[in-house]
């Protein structure tokens, strides 16, 4: 369910140029689980307690960009500076960092507890239902903002919900892949898929589909070959783009 | 009375502190063709985003179809083709259809799902611009004329009463140019669609445009060709040769 909610984020994301939201956004959630740990926060409570800082901090991005009349990138940075620094800084007045924050940064499929699979269950069909709610709007706005704007779409309500959505999947997807590798699993299944698609939805089913079967086959190659969960299924996205640009160039020079 | 289809009052807009509109009022008619021309910085294009909405004046009013413009909701009577299509994201993977049908957004409400009506409005739109079988091709592999005329087969997949077109010849070739004019005239004549259009090409603008807006920052001129090509105090402000050149096809 978190692959598909990356993939499908991912294709809107990347063809924004926001891809590097998704790392910003880590930055920021590692600050906000550390500041969860400060205050004793545990388990499936941890995520929670870090989803209105996270969100807090989408919105500060799109501010930022906006008033101070930056580009997005730049924006990001900002945010996503200032999230790391806070963690560390809380680390250190905690007296130096613990096993959770360390499972939170490299991910650790297998320690994720029954609430909290219940939760991002239920969490995350509540973004797949409103990207595909919204999926027309999302495509206009993609595609154009100004086209949008001119069809009566409301541009900055949808542009903050995609920053919102993002911000929510990342602090799901935290478990899986870790802080650390959260921007992989946004970009990877939905550049390979960009690579093979011949239309927008078959981009956002592709992407799916190769989300998932990278999370699926990761899970398992690491189970199989005693290797660290969310390192593999970044490996596994990654073969599975190198082999979506090798099929796009044959397919080219045919 | 001849309704209004755009109606400008005192409207002035400012970037960064620089008036580029100043005190602009004008009415366009319901029905009316008119060609905006002007040197490069004189407020074309912001005037055209202005009326949609994309600028923010900071003085005067603007009304569409008689409505406020901060008010108004009804954008199915607009098409609009906006300047620099030519940016588009080569890998952007959306079909020529899909990115046409994306116009009908304007009539639809929440959740905005498309239906069987809306790929007979889409068909039509393709076979005006004589795209119908590139339907099913990215628009990023499409040259620059072809995008051009997805773009534009979007903003009139609604019918639009009002189309709003910024440069819309600049990547086309001659023989489309043409062509596309011809269907511009066909709409404005035949269904009375009203056309707003910015150019560069003032030696051209007389062949299509009834009217012709002149700006260069504020309204130099506003009216028929037949008035401007006769008018003495034009003849002053371009000189003989230039005003010669913007009439002598007309």
């Amino acid at each position: 369910m978190i692959a598909a909610l990356c993939s499908a984020l991912g294709v809107f994301l990347v063809l924004r140029r926001l891809s590097l939201i998704g790392d910003g956004l880590a930055h920021v959630t590692f600050g906000s689980v550390a500041l969860a740990l400060l205050f004793g926060f545990q388990s499936v409570y941890t995520s929670l307690a870090a989803i209105p800082c996270v969100l807090l901090s989408a919105f500060g991005i799109l501010k930022i960009a906006e008033k101070a009349k930056i580009y997005g990138d730049a924006a990001i940075g900002i945010v996503s500076s200032l999230g790391i620094a806070t963690g560390i800084m809380l680390a250190s007045l905690a007296g130096g960092f613990n096993v959770d924050l360390f499972s939170y940064l490299f991910g650790n499929i297998l320690s994720i507890s029954r609430e909290e699979v219940l939760i991002t269950a239920v969490l995350s069909i509540t973004v797949l239902l409103v990207i595909a709610l919204c999926y027309n709007d999302l495509l206009a706005v993609t595609f154009d903002e100004e086209l949008a704007a001119t069809s009566g779409t409301r541009v900055e309500r949808i542009n903050t919900m995609l920053v919102f959505l993002t911000a929510l999947t990342v602090v799901l997807a935290m478990k899986v892949v870790g802080i650390m590798l959260i921007s992989a699993l946004l970009i990877l299944p939905a550049t390979s898929a960009l690579q093979l698609a011949r239309s927008f939805r078959t981009a956002i089913l592709l992407s799916v589909a190769l989300g998932i079967v990278s999370v699926a086959s990761g899970i398992f190659a690491s189970f199989l070959l005693n290797l660290p969960t969310g390192a593999t299924i970044i490996f596994v996205s990654f073969l599975l783009f190198a082999a979506s640009f090798l099929a796009k160039r044959l397919r080219a020079s045919r | 009375m001849p309704v209004n289809a755009v109606s400008l009052c005192g409207l002035s807009f400012a970037y960064h502190g620089n008036d580029v509109l100043k005190d602009i009022t004008c009415n366009i008619v319901a029905g009316d063709y008119v060609g905006i021309v002007g040197p490069n910085g004189s407020g074309k294009s912001t005037l055209m985003r202005c009326i949609l909405g994309l600028n923010r004046p900071y003085a005067g009013s603007i009304t569409l179809f008689g409505v406020p413009r901060e008010s108004y909701t009804d954008w199915r009577r607009i098409g609009y083709l906006p300047q620099g299509l030519q940016m588009l994201n080569p890998s952007f993977p959306a079909t020529v259809r899909e990115v046409v049908r994306l116009g009908r957004l304007s009539a639809k409400r929440f959740p905005k799902r498309f239906d069987k009506d809306d790929d007979t409005a889409v068909d039509k739109a393709l076979e005006l611009m004589a795209i119908s079988d590139i339907g099913n091709r990215l628009i990023g592999e499409l040259s620059g004329g072809l995008r051009q005329r997805t773009i534009l087969a979007r903003a009139l997949v609604n019918e639009p009463e009002l189309l709003i077109l910024d440069e819309p010849t600049t990547a086309l070739d001659p023989d489309t140019r043409e062509s596309f004019y011809a269907t511009l005239q066909d709409l404005n004549r035949n269904r009375g669609t009203t056309v707003l259009f910015v150019t560069h090409d003032s030696a051209t603008i007389g062949l299509y445009a009834s009217r012709l807006l002149y700006l260069d920052k504020k309204i130099v001129f506003y009216g028929d060709f037949g008035q401007f090509c006769e008018s003495a105090e034009m003849t002053s402000f371009f000189g003989r040769q230039g005003q010669h050149l913007i009439c002598h096809r007309h």
